[in-house]
């Protein structure tokens, strides 16, 4: 792990919503843990985030919406991953999701979904322990 | 309170059995410690074990308490308050298409609501139509979908708008909504001199908070004020603006800054529509105001009495109000939404009854109290007939309305009014330093001190310093729901497809002649003669949707995104 770089990770706001207390609050706990921390700010769209994570070259998406858009968000986030062969970079997400929703969610690709109530030091420990470096540091 | 209540001899006893009251309390938690190093608000304010006629001797009854319905009005905006008639039972509604949401405005009315709250999605909310690009997958999910006027129609049908009052929570595209409605309205024949409600129209706090962004804030704020220049004119029962701590509240702030920033915004308001040429006393009445009910009981109720004695000075003292309805703080409450938690969702019925016992003490005009089941979708029917029975109970059970301010005079609720406002008036000093809200708002600087807020209080939930029952303490597994609302997809193609057809249907030599004058109007410098409502009022009846409208102000206003600074 020497030569590994820190984690890369874009928190990202996709939809219309403009709750970012969580997104804002999760960014500074990154940024705390020492990995480098990327926010977009709220209303992207999902080319916009694709398209940023690929130009900042992030590890990591953490997706933070709390609209009811995710039905369409998170897995257009994934097919346009795949479309500019980014699938290496790991996508997460965090918000208000009725609990029948997390399997589809899941089947579509993301890895982890973390509810209101979820703790930074969990959401922590599980980017530190299943998400890797995509690269080695230069 | 001072010595104007009680005699010098009286105090000074006071003052001698406090100091051996506190003499035993000391040695006894030396036997049995106290639970906690410090206790402390929701919002981190320290709290001393115990408060006495000490704690407010420097305090003038007459000038700080008072009576309801006289100046300061801490403890009411009324004289009879809710012995006359309980306050606004108004539940935030939306979901879906117009048709659906009407539905459950009926729902609600024929269960007892007593005024009526629009929720919009957020494509609405953001001024687009459906069938944006940027609305996918958002139709009808966080609000009802209203693109033309005709689903303004659709959404008041059957509801006399005479009698109801409708409170409509929009922001950057309030003047587009509130003139649909106003041309809706007049279409079924009611006048708008009758129409009573509510636009939310509070831009400040979108840049502080709830980040629903479109116009830059000058714009924004121009767009602000011709609606309260029209309504003092043309809709003189109507409240131009509800000038919310709400968002700010739910973004992570404490209860001070959520109470300091809104009155500031509050300000703003009031200065921007005397530039106009408008006279304090003609609009000044017409404001309102829109608070969070947070988990700390005592604290809520002293930010909202502190909120009527500060904004009642400021208007008298810093704009020179002579007419005593320019002073009143009149409010809507909403339980807080983030206190509700996902685990163990029943409890958050317990949550909303005590932020709406403590709204009712605190002296609220109107209630929202949210529904059990807001942590995973919009509400359900059946949870939000539970929030709304929550309501009827506390207003007609359990006896709390029998009697005005009924904290009025304690000692620690008292003492806390006061910080409350001393705390305010430091943070209306420092805004004033910074040149005003917009360019404390150009310097991230209330958005980042609510930020460091939310961080903080996190902090204190992992720590444990805070407790959250099912969240950091008593951890079980939860239960499902019975009931979790579902929007078909579907509804999208549908809205898409509705809104197509009107389009089609309308006169264009009339849409675009209204469209020219509305543009002419918003090049034009801010007046009573470039105010847009008269032409928004003529472009939705041409059949102009939402974001036609909105378009055009963004082509001539410019746009604002969100910095993202964390």
């Amino acid at each position: 792990m020497a030569n590994a770089r820190k984690l890369r990770i874009l928190v990202a706001k996709p939809g219309l919503d403009g709750h970012d207390r969580g997104a804002r609050v999760v960014a500074r706990a990154f940024r705390d843990a020492g990995f480098e921390v990327i926010y977009t700010g709220c209303h992207q769209t999902p080319e916009q985030i694709v398209s940023t994570a690929i130009q900042e070259d992030v590890d990591l998406i953490g997706l933070s919406i709390l609209s009811g858009a995710h039905r369409y968000s998170f897995p257009r986030i994934m097919e346009l991953l795949k479309e500019n062969n980014a699938q290496d970079i790991s996508v997460i997400g965090g918000g208000i999701f009725p609990l029948e929703d997390i399997p589809t969610l899941k089947a579509a690709g993301i890895k982890e979904l973390f509810e209101p109530g979820a703790k930074l030091s969990d959401i922590i420990d599980w980017v530190g322990t299943n998400i890797i470096p995509r690269r080695e540091a230069e | 309170m001072g010595k104007e209540v009680h005699s010098e001899s009286a105090l000074d006893r006071v003052e001698k059995e406090h100091a051996e009251w506190l003499e035993e309390y000391r040695k006894a938690v030396k036997k049995v410690p106290e639970r906690t190093n410090r206790f402390s608000t929701v919002s981190d304010l320290e709290i001393k074990p115990l408060y006495t006629p000490l704690d407010i001797q420097n305090k003038d009854f007459f000038e700080e308490v008072g009576f309801p319905g006289k100046y300061p009005y801490t403890r009411g905006v009324q004289s009879t308050m809710y012995r006359a008639r309980h306050w606004t039972m108004r539940m935030f509604a939306g979901l879906g298409n117009a048709d659906d949401t009407n539905q459950r405005f009926h729902y609600l009315i024929n269960h007892g609501e007593t005024g009526l709250s629009t929720a919009f999605d957020f494509p609405t909310l953001m001024g687009y139509d459906t069938s944006s690009p940027l609305a996918r997958g958002e139709c009808g999910k966080c609000g009802v979908a209203i693109d033309t006027v005709e689903d303004m129609g659709r959404l008041f049908a059957n509801i006399n708008l005479e009698e109801v009052t409708t409170s409509m929570t929009i922001n950057p595209p309030a003047s587009i909504m509130w003139a649909m409605y106003i041309a809706n309205a007049e279409r079924q024949g009611f006048s708008r001199k009758k129409l009573g409600g509510t636009i939310q129209n509070d831009c400040l706090k979108e840049f502080i908070a709830q980040k629903t962004l479109m116009l830059p804030p000058g714009p924004s704020l121009r767009l602000v004020t011709d609606t309260v220049e029209f309504g003092t004119r043309e809709v003189p029962r109507w409240n131009t603006i509800s000038i919310s701590g709400y968002h700010i509240r739910e973004a992570g702030a404490t209860a001070v800054q959520e109470l300091a920033f809104t009155i500031y915004d509050g300000i703003t308001y009031v200065e921007e529509a005397i530039k106009r040429g408008l006279k304090v006393d003609d609009f000044a009445c017409r404001l309102s105001f829109f608070w969070n009910s947070h988990i700390d009981f005592f604290e809520e109720i002293a930010k909202m009495r502190a909120s009527r004695r500060l904004w009642a000075r400021l208007m008298k003292e810093r704009f020179g109000a002579k007419d005593p309805r320019s002073m009143l703080m009149r409010f809507h409450t909403q339980t807080a939404g983030c206190s509700l938690t996902a685990q163990e969702p029943y409890n958050n019925v317990i949550r909303t009854t005590m932020e709406g016992l403590a709204a009712v003490l605190g002296g609220t005009q109107s209630l929202h109290t949210n529904s059990l089941d807001e942590v995973y979708m919009i509400p359900s029917e059946q949870a939000a007939l539970i929030a709304l029975r929550t309501q009827q109970v506390i207003a007609e059970e359990t006896g709390v309305t029998n009697v005005i301010d009924p904290l009025g005079g304690s000692y620690f609720v008292e003492a806390l009014t006061d910080k409350m406002e001393e705390e305010a008036l430091a943070y209306i000093r420092k805004l004033d330093e910074l040149g005003g809200m917009v360019a404390a708002i150009e310097r991230d600087y209330p958005q980042m001190e609510i930020a460091d807020a939310a961080f903080h209080f996190q902090k204190q939930i992992e720590s444990g310093e805070k407790t959250v029952i099912g969240v950091n303490k008593y951890l079980s597994d939860r239960p499902d729901l019975e009931f979790v609302l579902k929007i078909d997809d579907e509804i999208e193609r549908n809205q898409i497809e509705r809104t197509e057809r009107f389009k089609e249907n309308r006169d264009k030599a009339a849409f675009q002649k209204a469209m020219d004058e509305l543009r002419r109007r918003c090049e034009g410098p801010p007046c009573w003669d470039n105010n847009v409502m008269p032409a928004l009022i003529d472009a939705v009846r041409a059949g102009a949707t939402e974001q036609e409208c909105c378009d055009l102000y963004r082509d001539v206003f410019g746009t604002y995104t969100d910095p993202g600074s964390f």
